[in-house]
């Protein structure tokens, strides 16, 4: 590794760092500005005056804005995301187990989706404009153009009603051993693949087909390659930043929009815990899952960066 | 009728035909083109050409662009570039018709039998593989070598083609590697796998002329050693002259004379290639610098990057009006940039631009109006210099809008005008610029400069990218209007052919100096400077054996220095 890739990554993750603590300002902003009062919220509509004064003071809420920030932002970095107001709960005890439920659930989908979206991706390039290749690309995009909850009720259908192959609820929890848990994600692994594949694969596609203008395909060609080793061999290594780049993007989705399909397979992951403690009001709870959404987007564009400058011979290997 | 002597093989001494490595008859090759607006439609690129090539001997291609050449090539490797198909005739390689060899046929032959060498080495490398990887892929794909044999190949002909560190130049990426090189790597990578036919497609087009000569030089000897045939495609006569046994003349997809070289180059039977033999002379009396420049560049000092690259170093130099001084050297000496630092697009970090007795301002965004009108460029892409959604009346009425606020008739009959001087006519005023050809397109950028009535034209190597006989053609335009427009041209170019035509004086510059400076007379009479003498000595020659003069010239050189 030389000085300047290093010099380059470095700067990604500063940037990243300065961008993730804007976004934890605009999230404790957002947060402040909707209506209500926590502890009106907490104590309910028959509280008494003194006991909601206490609760204020206890809470901190009569603190300024900008110093209840710091406290909360200090707290997050001791990973102290406070405790839930509607469970009484501490938040990070109970992300710990979902977010791990959900980078699991993410993982299966992407270790199908991304390499499945790829090879498409290189096979519709390699029969580009024929039957094979519209077909691939007509599939791809059916499958994202039908939303994420009919994907997942048609399975649930088909494989748990229908044909009893899999179990229709994926509940899990620490004690599911490895197998079970497998068992329990295939559907809404499947209904997750269906909807990130067809934007990777049509990525890879344009980004290759970009690539096979350039005059060092014909080079390759004139060698005599078959048609497919040329686009695996010589134009696939010169379309990696585009395609990283958008993988990234998916696996983005994967964690942080999988709200509906883990409600609809009932998944105990961050997408559910979301949206019960949005129906309940638990700011907390939703500013430390903002948070770590955020972080999640942030760091998978971050690795896209660095994956493309990695791939930059010219950077990586300078005069 | 002399065209048909002319498809008559030159050497009808019964040659047995065993030795025949390529037989092309009556090849016919079409495509279909897209024309705006219009219906798709198929034009014949190459109508009915047949040739043959023995084994081990050199055929020259040549032509100006559109002849057919590299066409013509590609097919010998069944290989059609864009929508382009081989519709007739029979391309016979060793014996058989490739064109019936089917896919898995002709991928076999492609790289083992038949190799290429490109244009541009620079973009047919892959920049994602080192170039060892690259050089020996074909030879391992046909398995003709295993890997520890061919790299030692590889290694042992870049030895033969002069590269530097030939051990370890292979585990370089293309961009670590100069332009030069890499030519000469693609000549080891097309002789790695040992073939039969190399098609060299222009490999020294796109160099340096100093550069041109050692990678002709190379080239030429491992043509030699290894015996190998080769097709050898390029728009130089002079080039193609160096290297060939025989020489193809080319042009609209059809042969016009086939010969021995000594034949094409000194005694050629058809006006076309009489044409092409005789072109670049233009004669043009130098006139002898007036009292006062109107425009000097005095030790002006330029850098990118902030002060890091300097590209300019102490430059002075005077241009006077209504003549013309050529700037000439290699790419990467700063010719344009000084162009650049002239017109305030690089403001110069040290020394002044005085124009008509005041200093202009360094950066362009501070010069007033006035100051922009005198000074105009012509580039040498002309169809990128020119918006293609405008047509040809748009682009020259806007100078005529923008400094002198001309409008509707008045407009008009100024464009009309201007096209009437570069030989054009007003019918061309609706057109666009994709409805031009290369030579025309570069017209219109000299009619909208003129429009400016400038009293600099700063023209960046206007004919580089034009076939040799349009590329007489604009010089002469611009002769012409310099006389009648009393216009100066500041006139860079690599090609000492164009100085020869056109200079009055010449500055040549290497490596952001400049190195010699005077009247054309005096800066092209010897005694020369070290590098103004490689210069000159480098340029090719219509002459068979100049090749193996100048290199020994060179060599003798370096030795007594």
């Amino acid at each position: 590794m030389s000085s300047p890739i290093l010099r380059l990554v470095a700067q990604r993750i500063l940037l990243g760092l300065v961008l993730l603590l804007a976004v934890s300002v605009l999230i404790f902003a957002g947060t402040q500005i909707l209506p209500g009062d926590v502890a009106q919220a907490i104590l309910g509509q028959s509280a008494t005056p003194e006991a909601l004064a206490n609760l204020r003071e206890q809470l901190g809420l009569n603190d300024p804005a900008w110093l209840r920030y710091v406290h909360w932002l200090w707290g997050i970095l001791h990973g102290d995301f406070g405790t839930a107001q509607s469970s009484g709960l501490d938040i990070a005890t109970s992300i710990g187990t979902r977010l791990k439920n959900t980078l699991f659930l993410a993982a299966c989908a992407a270790i199908v989706a991304v390499p499945l979206a790829i090879v498409l991706g290189l096979i519709a390039v390699r029969y580009r404009n024929g039957f094979v290749d519209k077909l691939i690309s007509g599939l791809a995009l059916a499958s994202t153009s039908f939303p994420e909850f009919f994907i997942g009720y048609v399975l649930i259908y088909f494989f748990a009603v229908k044909w009893q192959i899999f179990p229709s609820i994926s509940t899990v929890d620490d004690s599911t051993p490895f197998l079970e848990r497998l068992q329990a994600v295939v559907l809404p692994a499947t209904a997750l693949t269906l909807v990130v594949l067809a934007h990777m694969m049509r990525m890879t596609r344009a980004a290759i087909l970009n690539v096979m203008q350039s005059a060092y395909i014909e080079t390759a060609e004139l060698k005599g390659l078959k048609a497919f080793d040329i686009i695996r061999k010589h134009a696939f290594p010169n379309a990696i930043a585009p395609v990283v780049n958008v993988v990234m993007l998916n696996l983005a989705y994967l964690i942080v929009g999988v709200v509906v399909v883990e409600v609809i397979f009932v998944y105990p992951g961050m997408g559910q815990y979301l949206v019960d403690h949005v129906a309940k009001r638990d700011v907390p709870v939703v500013q430390a899952v903002g948070l770590i959404f955020a972080a999640v987007y942030i760091t998978l564009n971050i690795v896209a960066d660095i994956a493309a400058i990695v791939a930059n011979p010219r950077l990586r290997h300078p005069k | 009728m002399a065209g048909k002597q002319a498809k008559t093989r030159p050497m009808a001494d019964g040659q047995a035909s065993s030795g025949k490595l390529l037989d092309i008859r009556n090849l016919r090759i079409e495509a279909t083109v897209y024309p705006p607006g219009e219906a798709p439609k198929t034009i014949t690129l190459v109508h009915d050409v047949s040739l043959t090539l023995e084994k081990g001997k050199v055929l020259g291609l040549i032509g100006e662009s559109g002849a057919g050449k590299s066409t013509i090539g590609l097919s010998s490797m069944a290989y059609g570039r864009g929508g382009v198909r081989i519709t007739g005739g029979e391309v016979i390689l060793n014996g058989r018709d490739i064109m019936k060899a089917g896919p898995r046929g002709v991928r076999a032959l492609r790289g083992r039998e038949v190799c290429y060498v490109a244009q541009s080495a620079a973009a047919a490398f892959n920049p994602a593989h080192k170039l060892i990887d690259q050089v020996v892929e074909a030879t391992l794909l046909h398995g003709t070598a295993n890997r520890a044999e061919a790299e030692k190949r590889a290694v042992a002909l870049f030895k033969k083609l002069s590269l530097p560190n030939p051990e370890t130049i292979g585990e370089r990426y293309p961009h670590q590697v100069s332009g030069g090189q890499l030519q000469r790597v693609m000549t080891a990578m097309a002789l790695c796998s040992e073939p039969d036919l190399i098609v060299f497609d222009e490999p020294t087009t796109a160099l340096d002329v100093t550069t041109q000569i050692d990678v002709l030089a190379a080239i030429k000897d491992a043509i030699r050693d290894t015996h190998v045939a080769a097709l050898y495609i390029t728009h130089d006569l002079a080039v193609v002259a160096q290297v060939s046994d025989e020489i193809m003349v080319l042009r609209h997809g059809r042969l016009v004379e086939w010969g021995g070289t000594r034949q094409i180059i000194k005694e050629p039977r058809q006006e076309y290639t009489n044409a092409l033999v005789s072109v670049h002379e233009i004669e043009h009396q130098e006139q002898q610098p007036g009292t006062t420049p109107f425009l000097s560049v005095k030790n002006v000092t330029a850098a990118y990057g902030g002060g890091h690259v300097k590209v300019l170093k102490n430059v002075s130099v005077d241009i006077y009006p209504a003549q013309t001084l050529a700037v000439v050297g290699e790419s990467g000496s700063g010719k344009s940039t000084l162009a650049r630092a002239i017109t305030g697009l690089l403001p110069p970090e040290q020394g002044t631009v005085t124009f008509d007795g005041r200093p202009l301002a360094n950066r362009l965004a501070d010069r007033p109006k006035e100051d922009l009108r005198q000074l105009q460029m012509i580039y040498q892409m002309a169809d990128v210099a020119m918006n293609p959604r405008q047509t040809v009346g748009t682009i020259i009425g806007r100078p005529l809008e923008f400094y002198f606020g001309m409008k509707g008739r008045e407009r008009d009959k100024r464009v009309a005008e201007l096209l009437d001087e570069i030989e054009m006519g007003k019918g061309f005023i609706d057109r666009y610029p994709a409805e031009l050809s290369g030579g025309q397109k570069q017209r219109v950028c000299i009619a909208r400069s003129l429009a400016a009535k400038p009293k600099l034209i700063i023209c960046d190597e206007v004919t580089s990218a034009l076939d040799p006989l349009v590329a007489h053609g604009i010089l002469k335009l611009l002769l012409n209007l310099q006389q009648v427009e009393k216009v100066a041209y500041l006139f860079i170019t690599h090609d000492l052919a164009t100085v020869k035509s056109i200079a009055d004086s010449v500055a040549v510059m290497y490596r952001g100096e400049v190195v010699r400076y005077g009247s054309k007379s005096k800066v092209l009479t010897p005694p020369f400077d070290a590098y103004t003498d490689l210069l000159l000595s480098s340029v090719p020659e219509m002459e068979i054996g100049w090749l193996e003069k100048a290199i020994k010239g060179r060599r003798m050189a370096s030795a007594g220095n």
